[in-house]
């Protein structure tokens, strides 16, 4: 008896394939692999963001979210793990991937498992991943694997990043069979910040006795 | 329903001329177009509120009651009144003196503005703007129901035997519409007071503005001012017509493509796919506009903006020819056969009139004479004690 999980993969590397693309494929593959071994049958999407480049730049200048983001949207929305791969320009993520988790909804991702990963030309990026990236993914709440994955064009031919990898997969599936983000979001879902119709539309409780409603039906302030 | 035009008063430069209007020429050019809706038909006339360049409406009640004496039948409005950095009581008078000057042909519809800077402007603070605008209506919406108001609230002086004067027209308040597009609250203020609930629907999804709606309509009925499909709702829409719908695409799109807000963004076909926007023929206006009632249920007030974006006066008459003869005749016709008959009518002044007071003469407010406060003695109004 195994139990389905959803793996979203996004990616923002620019040629196809990229290495950023394929590292992101590792990590999906070893996830699925050690799934197995969890009872789990994972099962893998990807979001490649230059196929939504334009509809990034749309939403970020007008708040308009045109159709294929909003597919991408609702994928992370039923994922069950994460796994955000971007290279690395001038020493930082690329714009377009922090550009796109900066359009999601603040609650859209809460508590769900993410393994980061950065590709560079050079190891001189290395801290990309940690000192940059982990505070995006901490803002919006989602819990990110201890290991990070980085990897400079000599790490392709080092069987240390295959290491590293099967640490970030393992640790992943960890805690998608763990069920943390269903513990988080069932017992917790209340005390995190939301606007209505957040969480990519789906958030629509409202509370009537706070003190605005309270105010809204003529009460004082 | 109703139909009319809504206008955010934006003075934009023409991206086709390259030219922009003076401040003048678009005030002149405001008036013709409130004229020009009467001429084809049209219901309302809306202005929006700004107090600050480019655009030109900080002072809508003189518009309205200009525009008022200029027409027979049309309904001045607003788009919206700020609730926020407006004093309530100034709002009470301003518009009850709108209301008596046009006969009960006004209504208004409140909103928060969203421009942070005004805020401090006219000392008020962005980070209060919800509660300061649900404060602010609950003591307007005393101001004009109780000849002397004794108030104390968070934000504003407190009022000890005030009255706001004029009292309304016939005593009857003037209708009131509650703009918002992301805020349950003001959904909530407006469900519990009975009052309209407006939705811009312009620049988002049709879904987000569906849920908002909904709530509003549940809370309408639980207030027990009517059933669901008796709440009143507005809704925007944006518009260009022409003859034949590649026309309008070629016409509109440089305006669409420097629109501020919405320019410089996503391409004009897929933001039509998206949003109330219909640029092309009056048939393709017709059709997508029936929908609305379809998403939204059974509504009162269908607003268009037709004037934004640098599109220029000749441009915009044309259009409102447009609309008034080939759209919204149409539309009328449509909708009418195929509204819920529980469906509430418009709200009218003649018909409020009618609900409250049915066949007797409405309440003609005489005051007493003089006597420098409102706090001694009993009403200072020769009818009640």
């Amino acid at each position: 008896m195994t139990t389905q999980k959803q793996l979203v993969m996004v990616s923002a590397g620019t040629s196809d394939p990229s290495s950023t693309r394929l590292l992101a494929d590792r990590v999906a593959q070893r996830v699925a692999t050690l799934g197995v071994q969890k009872q789990l049958t994972v099962g893998i999407k990807t979001i490649e963001l230059r196929e939504l480049a334009g509809e990034i730049a749309n939403a970020l200048v007008s708040n308009h979210i045109g159709p294929k983001l909003q597919k991408a949207i609702d994928a992370l929305q039923h994922a069950d793990g994460i796994v955000a791969s971007t290279p690395v320009y001038k020493a930082g993520a690329s714009g377009l991937f922090t550009s796109f988790f900066q359009i999601l909804d603040n609650d859209l991702l809460i508590a769900k498992p993410v393994v980061l990963a950065a590709t560079a030309g050079t190891a001189r990026h290395a801290l990309v991943v940690d000192d940059q990236m982990r505070g995006l993914f901490a803002y919006l709440r989602t819990v990110v694997v201890p290991t990070s994955l980085f990897a400079a064009t000599e790490d392709w031919t080092d069987p240390g990043l295959n290491k590293r990898i099967d640490r970030a997969a393992l640790e992943l599936v960890a805690l998608i069979a763990a069920g943390f983000e269903k513990t988080v979001r069932d017992d917790s879902w209340g005390r995190y910040q939301h606007e209505f119709g957040s969480a990519g539309g789906t958030e629509l409780s409202i509370d009537l006795d706070s003190d605005l409603m309270k105010l809204a039906a003529g009460g004082q302030a | 329903m109703q139909f009319g035009i809504f206008s955010v008063s934006d003075i934009t430069r023409d991206p086709v001329s390259g030219e922009t209007p003076s401040e003048a020429e678009r005030i002149d050019a405001i008036v013709q177009i409130a004229e020009k809706a009467e001429e084809v038909g049209l219901d309302v006339f809306a202005i929006g509120e700004h107090h600050n360049p480019p655009f030109f409406s900080s002072a809508p009640t003189t518009l309205l009651s200009h525009i008022a004496a200029r027409t027979k039948k049309l309904i001045v409005s607003t788009a919206t009144t700020l609730i926020t950095t407006n004093d309530p009581v100034r709002i009470a008078e301003e518009y009850a003196m709108l209301q008596h000057l046009s006969k009960g042909r006004m209504d208004l519809m409140l909103g928060r503005g969203n421009t942070a800077p005004v805020y401090p402007w006219f000392g008020q603070d962005i980070r209060q703007s919800l509660p300061l605008a649900l404060e602010n209506y609950n003591l307007l919406h005393r101001l004009w129901r109780e000849d002397v108001v004794d108030w104390e609230g968070k934000f504003r002086t407190p009022l000890q035997g005030f009255t706001s004067t004029p009292r309304p027209l016939d005593d009857l308040p003037p209708f009131v519409w509650h703009g918002s597009i992301r805020t349950p609250e003001i959904a909530e203020q407006a469900a519990f007071y009975g009052d309209g609930f407006f939705a811009n629907n312009i620049f988002w999804p049709k879904e987000h503005y569906m849920r908002l709606i909904k709530f509003y309509r549940q809370r309408y009925a639980h207030y027990g001012h009517g059933t669901e499909k008796q709440a009143i709702v507005g809704l925007g829409g944006q518009a260009y017509i022409a003859k034949r719908s590649q026309d309008a695409l070629k016409e509109f799109r440089p305006y669409f493509n420097e629109a501020p807000v919405y320019g410089h963004g996503p391409k004009m076909e897929d933001f039509m796919e998206m949003t109330p926007l219909s640029v092309g023929s009056p048939q393709e206006v017709i059709d997508k506009t029936l929908t609305f009632r379809e998403h939204f249920g059974d509504y009162q007030r269908q607003m268009f903006l037709m004037d934004h974006a640098g599109l220029p006066l000749k441009m915009v008459l044309n259009q409102l020819d447009l609309l008034g003869e080939e759209v919204v005749p149409v539309l009328r016709k449509e909708i009418e056969s195929r509204q819920d008959p529980e469906t509430a009518k418009p709200p009218t002044h003649a018909l409020r009139v009618k609900e409250k007071y049915g066949d007797e003469p409405a309440r003609q407010p005489k005051p007493n004479a003089n006597r420098g406060d409102n706090v001694t003695g009993g009403s200072p109004y020769q009818d009640t004690e």
